[in-house]
Parts: C-alpha cells; structure tokens; sequence
C-alpha cells in the first residue's frame, strides 16, 4: 500500500439514558433486565387514545447536561415526531426534537494523552424517547420487548473536531465522567445507558490534492474498547478503499456499518442513497418547553466543578499525582468527600492514601460509594494527623478505618479500645531496646561488623523489638534508639 | 317515555321513573328500530340494566346517583371502554378491547351515566355522511334516503331517534355540528382544550374535541358539566387556573342582555335557498329578543377548507401510522417479511378515504414538500384565529349556518371527495380557531329534512354560547320535532 499522507476527522452522536424514575411520557418505571413487556402501560405501548405527558424531571437533567456541556439551553423548545416505520417503535413515529433542540453550540474539554486537554465543539443535544428491542430468537418470528420504549435519551451531537481514535475515547471516558457527576445518568456502558456513534472520514493528500473518503457511521457502539478499535479499523480500512478504488465522498456514498467485536471488523449494514425522509412535524399532543429564567437558575444550582478542572486543580491545590487526582475525582461524592476531609485538618496525601487504598476498596465491596461508608469526613480527618503525628501506624490506620464503618467512635478511641496506640515514649522503648540487644548478642555482633549482613542484622533487631511492643512501637523511634545504641 | 337527559335524570333522582325502566324502555326502542337506522356498531343491554338497577338501589337507599343518575348515554365509538370493542367503524381495529376508559367515560361513569352503547361513524372519524363506516350503515332517521351526516352519525341518529338520552361525538372539522344539523338534534364543539382527549382515538390531534350530541340546549349544558375540565393525562386540555370551567346549566335558561351578534354575510349566501331563509329567520328571532345584529368581515376563513386538509391529515398521517398489523390492528396472511406485514396489513385494513388521507399528509410532510403546505396551512391557521379574535371585539358571538345544505342523498358526494369535503366548509373554521362552536336545530327544508344554525363564541365561553342558543330554542320549537320513524 502506497504511503499516504492523511488526516482522521470524527464526529460523534451519543446517546445518553438519563437518570429518571420513570420514562419520558409516561410514568412506567425504567428497568433492566426485566421480563418483556412487564413495564409498559397503554402510553408507551402507543395504544390507541392514549396520550403522552412530559417527564419535567427528564428536562431538567437534560438542560443541566446541556449546561454542563457549555451549551446555549433554548429559551423555547418543542417536540416532533419522527416518522418511521420499524417494529420496536409501536406509534411508527419517535417522539423527538428536530429545529429546536433543547440544547445547542456548547463544547467539551477533553484529556489527551500528552497531558494537555483539546476542545470538542457540541452542536446540539436534545431530548427524545428511546425506543423498544427486536428480539430473534428461535422459529420463524420475532419478538418485540417494549420495555424500554420510552425511555429518556439525551442525543449529544459533537462538531467533527476529533481528530484519532484516542481522541474518540477519551471524550467518551469524559463524558462519562461529566454525566455521572451531575447525576444526569448512570452511564452504565454495560446496561447500554451510553452508545456511541462515530462518523469517521479521512482527508487524504496526495499529490497536491486533498481527498476526502465517504463517511461511515459506526452504529452502537458501547464500550470503550469497542471504540477506540472501531475507529482505529476504520480508518485502516477506509485507506485501503481509498487506495483501492480512489473513491471519494463525491462518487461514493454514505455507509452505515456495525462492529463485530469478535473479528474486530467493521460491517457494511446500509448505504444511503439519500437522507431518510422522516417527516419531521411538531407533536400536537404535547405543548412547547417554555424555560423561564428562574427555572434555568434553579436548574443552574445543580452544576458543579467539571471533573477534568478538578482533576488538574487536585494535583496543585493538593499536591496529588494526577494518577490519585484522577481516582479522586472520577467520582462527584468522593471528590466532596476528600476536600471535606482536608477542610477539617487531614493532610491532603495522607487523606489521599487512606481513601484510595482502604475507602475505595471497602465502597467496592460494599457497592457504594466512599462518601457513603458511614464515616464522616471530620473522622477521617482525625484518623489521618494520627497517622501523620505517629500516634497510629500505617497498618493499624487500616484496621481503624474498617472499624470506623461500623461505629460512630472517634478513631482516637477505636485505636485505644483495639491497643493500637504507638509507643512514643523513648525512656520505655530504650528499656525495651536494651533488653532486646543482650538477648541477641550475635545480631549486635553482626551489627557492628558492617557489610552485607549488618543491614539484615539491623532490620531483625528492629522486628524483635516490634514484636515485643506487640507492633505498638513506633519504628521511627525505635530505629533511632537502635542506632544510637549500635 | 321522554327520554331527554336533563328531565329524566330529575325523574329518576326523584323516584319518579326507576332508571332500569328508561333503560329498558330505550332498549325497547332500540330493538325496534335501530335495525332501519343502523346507529350502534355495539350495545350493553345486560351490563347496562344492571348497572341501573344498582343505581336505583342507590337511590332508594337517599344517596345521590350522581348529576346524569340513570340516564342512558351512547358514546361514539372511537372513545376507550374496558367493555365492548372500540373499532373507529374500521377493519382495523373491529377486535380491538382497550385496557382502559377513557377520561370522558370515566366522567359519565361517576356521573352516574349508564353506557348503552357505541354509536357508528366514519372509519376513523373521517368523512361527512357515515358512509365511510368499514362496519354498518346509519341512516337519517328524518328520510332513510338520507346520510345522517358524518362522522358522528350515528350518535346524531340515536339521539334523533329517541335511541338514547344523550350521545358523545367527536368534532375534528363538524363531525359533531354536521350530523346534529341533519338529523335535528344539538350539537355543541367545546374549546380545544376543555375536554380531555385521553382515550380518544386520534385523528387530527390539534383540532379533536369531544362533545355532547342532546335533544336540547340545556341537556348540552349538563353534558358539559359532566364532560369539561383539566385531564393531567392530556397535556393539551387547559388547566383550571388559565380556564377555570363554568358550571354551564346554573344560568342556562337567563338571557344575555345587550346580545351582539356577528353575521357573516359571504357565508349565508354560498348555502342553499332554505338554509339561507331558516338562517335569516333565525336571524329576526334574535332582533325581537333585542340582540344587535353587525355584519362582519372574517377574510381568511374561506381558506378553511384548504388549510384543514393539509393540517388534518398531516396529523392525522402520524396517529395512524401505528395501525400497523405489528401491534395494533388487522395483521394481513401470507406475509414475507416485515415489510409485507405493514403493506399488506394497511393495505386490507383501511378504507379508501382513510388511505387517501394519509397518503395526503404524508405528502404534505415530505422534505421539500413541508414548507410549501404543512408550514403554510399553519400561518393560515393563525390567520383564521385572528379573524375570529378580531370578530369577538365587536360581537358575543358569530352566527352562520352548520352547513350549506341539509342532509343529502347516500351516494351523492362518495365519487366526489372534494364536494364531500366543502360540506364541511361552514364547520372547520372554529376548529382551525379552536373556538365552541353549537349547531342548533332552527328549520326544515321543503323536503321535511332539518336544517341547523351555528353559533360560535369566544374560547372557553361555553356557557355564554349555551345561553345564546337556549334563548332561541326557548322562543322556538324546531327542537321539539321528532322524525317520522318514531
């Protein structure tokens, strides 16, 4: 294959389930995994006469998404049905937004890889139902389940400003991110709460002239890995077409293509001759969004600091690695939950450590977050100057902090009701150490002759001693003593 | 028996009359003569007497029955019942049992209405004689020759021929007005917004309003006591705090003084000679009672018709996209994929009409099309509202015939559709306005058929409307007519 001097652009379309209780028009809950059609009722179902109402809930998450997202929020918005025929959507029309999305001309920050973040322009983001599954399972039919028909999806369409497959992934990891943070959605990727579409082409120069390959849009996709992969193969096999058969986006058409995960390929499903004619009209059977200022403000208050300017403030403010910032701050709650700590007198690093290496954990286990563990940011804050001042150990902070889920006690007093208080005190740990070095006569020997089996000698003397304490000493004082002794 | 609804219900509440007699005694009729005149596609008549000999219980026992106690109501058959089939008088949905009432009927269920029946209709309420039923013949019970007009024919025929006390239809551009005008009865249009459409099957979502179809003017103004008010299920029905709904039978009987009516002088002369003269004469009515009469101006309205069957159908090419054979509807055999389902069911279960409306507002939602007809008819629309906001500055309300002609023969208009729909030309404006709008018995022509009067009023003035029009049934007695069958 020639080597060909080429740029990547992508555009994406996510969808994005949000976090509601029940669905857009109607009040069935949302589910997962639940048996088919056991959560539907005669709006979502589409029946004859039935009506759809407006989940307000479902609005305001999407405008604080859109707010979150540096969007301008319409002053005045409507809903239109989308007509088309298909059988998982039981009106054969979507109900959706099409000329006034809720939404529009935003952008997005995301990380690259050489530690410096890139501008994604958003174009629109707007609200719509989603809609139910085909199901093909055995026989000679198929199945529909409409239990998520209806469902609220927030559809985010970004300028095509991406410019690798890197690029494509870190947006949606910070996407993620963002929604999660606001509450606006689970974004569970697994449960299909987020699916990205890329639409990829290549400029491609040679000799002098610029080409650009038709556009294939990659459907549905819902991992992270799925795509970074996709893109990345599509960029390869758009080369190769190119190289091939020389065709452009103005002798060739728009695809749509599907990824098979397990031959790791892009698929042909649909090329499109034309634009699909939906037919868009405004739905008479709701009335327009109408956001008054107050409404917007009080929606307002649910912003907070995006996670990638935390992330980097974390890392000034607190002196963390931005590997930790990053831990810390991939969560809303446990980001609060840090900065609280340190408010109330933890040294930043070590309330770091204590959350990130004990918290997380126990929150995994316990599938909450680390905010919710039931120990209050004024504890862990005492828990980590007793760790700094040497009143605790390292060890023994652990064990503290996993009794500190199960009581309210202050951790001073769970480490003196478990003896896991520090000895400090020299003149008793100085009684101890001369005792230890009589009782060891070949070790102080072994000390004293230097070389290799001086520093083994030393570190054996200092665990008799722990030993002794029960693992109370402080090994600060206690290996001081040893050397002044030696 | 004397079965309209307002006495009746006081002769029940009183003890007078059990309510399982009238019921019985309507049944009675029924059987007798509903097999010439064809109104009921269903009836109840075992549910129904038994739900009346309940409530006479109630009623024997002192406590209230409710404000319509015993009274047997029809209801159109495009209206949600748990009992009975709701068939829209189409092939499509001959087996369809909705799984809820609708919000009318839950009304005149708590009322204390016993629901008799389902009344026939064009298929999908679309058409002007009936004829479009895909289920039953209706004939005007004044000369079986005749339509009863469309498409709420069959409730106008069942009130005419004494079949029940009171009917609900439905109204999209006359379909309550048009068939009480020919078969002699009332006929009231409410405000787009005062009744909930939850449970109405719809057809043109933006212009649909239920309403009461009555012997008299006051048995419309207890139907609308019972029937008006804000639905949370149906956005578009108009909250209490922007309209608060009137009790439309306290002053029924007081005249309005200082009545000005609006005569459009264009409309009474493109009807027939003797629509033309009752029309005049009603006219004279209301000068001896001391109304002014003002002659007014409304230049867009002769677009009605032009911008009804753009907008009608548009909509009405979305609500009827579900009827699918996938769930909803006659589900054709021999089918190849699901493509075939679609054609092929659609293709067998509408009716000519039917398809050709949706073929229309298909159309005029196409891309490159929409501009030109959807967008348009719609700032027409807004025109025809500002005509008649402009005329209710200087007017109570508008007076012009329901319809240019009294009712016509079977056959005459079916090969010729547009002809078919000019019969509608009179109704369709108030619609487009949103405005009530009542059609009042106030004639005969010299073939013995009725003619109607219309009178339109400002939004949400019904119960001024309904005093207008019972200040001429008082002075008249074309009310008190009954057709020849009976």
């Amino acid at each position: 294959m020639e080597n060909l001097e080429y740029k990547i652009i992508v555009g994406l379309e996510i969808h994005v389930q949000l976090l509601t209780k029940s669905k857009m028009f109607c009040s069935c809950a949302i589910s997962f995994g639940e048996r088919a059609n056991s959560r539907v009722c005669p709006v979502c179902v589409g029946m004859p006469g039935s009506l759809p109402v407006m989940n307000k809930k479902a609005v305001e998450l999407s405008a604080l998404a859109g707010m979150a997202l540096n969007c301008k929020i319409a002053k005045f918005t409507k809903w239109d049905r989308k007509s088309y025929y298909y059988p998982d959507l039981p009106k054969n029309y979507q109900i959706s937004q099409y000329d006034l999305p809720l939404a529009a001309a935003g952008f997005i920050e995301i990380p690259l890889e050489n530690g410096q973040t890139k501008t994604i322009r958003i174009t629109r983001a707007h609200l719509e139902e989603d809609a139910g599954k085909n199901l093909h399972t055995t026989g000679n039919f198929s199945q529909v389940d409409l239990n998520r028909a209806g469902t609220p999806l927030l559809e985010i369409v970004t300028e095509p400003d991406l410019s690798s497959a890197a690029e494509v992934r870190s947006l949606a990891v910070e996407l993620q991110r963002i929604v999660r943070y606001l509450g606006v959605s689970e974004a569970d990727m697994q449960k299909g709460h987020m699916r990205f579409e890329p639409n990829v082409n290549l400029h491609i120069t040679k000799d002098g002239k610029e080409y650009k390959t038709p556009i294939a849009e990659i459907k549905n996709l819902n991992s992270f890995r799925a795509i970074e992969r996709s893109v990345d193969y599509e960029v390869q096999r758009q080369l190769d077409e190119f190289s091939r058969t020389g065709i452009t986006m103005e002798t060739g058409n728009k695809t749509t293509r599907g990824w098979d995960d397990d031959a790791g390929k892009t698929v042909l499903q649909r090329e499109k001759e034309e634009a699909n004619d939906y037919r868009y009209f405004p739905d008479p059977d709701l009335v327009p969004v109408e956001f008054t200022d107050s409404w917007l403000a009080e929606i307002r208050a649910g912003l907070c600091e995006m996670p990638i300017k935390r992330q980097l403030r974390f890392v000034n403010e607190y002196d963390l690695s931005d590997y930790d910032a990053g831990v810390l701050t991939a969560e809303r709650t446990t980001a609060d939950f840090f900065e609280e700590a340190v408010k109330s007198g933890g040294q930043s690093k070590r309330v770091c450590n204590l959350l990130t290496q004990v918290g997380l954990k126990m929150a995994n286990e316990a599938n909450c977050s680390a905010a919710e563990l039931g120990i209050t940011a004024e504890n862990l804050a005492k828990l980590a100057k007793m760790a700094d001042g040497g009143q605790i150990s390292a060890t023994a902070a652990k064990t503290i902090m996993e009794k500190m889920t199960q009581t309210a006690d202050e951790p001073k007093v769970i480490a003196e009701q478990l003896n896991l208080i520090q000895k400090n005190d020299t003149a008793e740990l100085e009684v101890i150490v001369e005792k230890i070095l009589a009782e060891n006569a070949k070790a102080v020997e072994d000390v004293k002759s230097g070389g290799k089996k001086s520093k083994a000698a030393k570190g054996f003397l200092l665990g008799q001693v722990m030993q002794k304490t029960k693992g109370r000493a402080n090994p600060k004082v206690v290996a001081e003593i040893l050397e002044r002794k030696l | 028996m004397d079965c309209n609804c307002k006495k009746l219900r006081d002769d029940i509440a009183a003890g007078r009359i059990k309510s399982a007699e009238a019921v019985e005694a309507v049944f009675d009729t029924i059987e007798k003569n509903d097999s010439k005149i064809g109104s009921y596609i269903s009836t109840f008549k075992e549910q129904a007497i038994a739900n009346s000999k309940q409530l006479d219980e109630k009623i024997s026992t002192g406590k209230s029955a409710g404000i319509l106690a015993g009274t047997p109501i029809a209801i159109k058959d495009n209206m949600c019942t748990t009992f009975g089939a709701t068939s829209c008088a189409s092939k499509m949905l001959e087996n369809f049992h909705a799984p809820y009432n609708a919000t009318v009927v839950e009304k005149l269920i708590s009322a204390g209405a016993i629901i008799i029946g389902k009344t026939n209709m064009d298929e999908f309420a679309m058409g002007s004689s009936t004829e479009n039923s895909a289920l039953l013949k209706t004939v005007n019970p004044w000369n079986t020759q005749c339509v009863p007009g469309g498409s709420s024919g069959g409730s106008a025929a069942a009130v005419a021929a004494g079949m029940c006390s009171a009917a609900l239809g439905s109204d999209t551009g006359g379909s309550i007005r048009q068939p009480a005008s020919f078969c002699g009865v009332v006929g009231l249009k409410p405000t787009y917004g005062r009744v909930s459409r939850f449970g109405l099957v719809a057809f043109g979502s933006s212009l649909d309003q239920i309403g009461p179809i009555t012997q008299n003017v006051t048995d419309a103004a207890l139907m609308m006591n019972v029937i008006a008010g804000h639905d949370p299920a149906d956005s578009t029905s108009v909250d209490e705090k922007t309209a608060p709904v009137c009790d439309c039978l306290e002053k029924i009987d007081e005249p309005i003084g200082n009545l000005k009516i609006a005569v459009v002088p264009q409309f009474n002369t493109g009807a027939d000679g003797d629509v033309q003269k009752a029309i005049n004469e009603a006219i004279e009515v209301y000068k001896k009672m001391g109304a002014e009469i003002v002659e007014i101006d409304m230049p867009h309205l002769e677009y009605s018709v032009a911008v009804y069957y753009i907008v009608a159908t548009a909509e009405a090419s979305g609500n009827l996209a579900r009827y699918d054979g996938v769930h909803y509807g006659h589900r054709a055999e021999d089918i190849e994929n699901y493509i075939d389902v679609y054609c092929k069911s659609r293709a067998a279960g509408f009716g000519k009409e039917v398809k050709r409306r949706i073929m229309l507002g298909t159309y005029a939602l196409s891309s490159g099309y929409y501009d030109a007809y959807y967008l348009k008819a719609l700032k027409v629309r807004n025109l025809i509202r500002g005509d008649f906001l402009r005329a209710f500055e200087k007017c109570d309300c508008v007076l012009i015939p329901t319809c240019p002609t009294t009712a016509f023969k079977f056959g005459e208009k079916m090969d010729d559709p547009l002809k078919m729909y000019l019969s509608d030309v009179y109704t369709i404006a108030a619609n487009l306005a949103g405005v009530p709008a009542i059609s009042i018995p106030c004639g005969f022509d010299g073939n013995d058929l009725p003619i109607g009067l219309q009178l339109m009023a400002p939004a949400f003035g019904e119960d001024k409307l309904l005093r207008i029009a019972r200040m001429f049934e008082s002075k008249t007695d074309w009310h008190k007519r009954r057709p020849p069958i009976i």
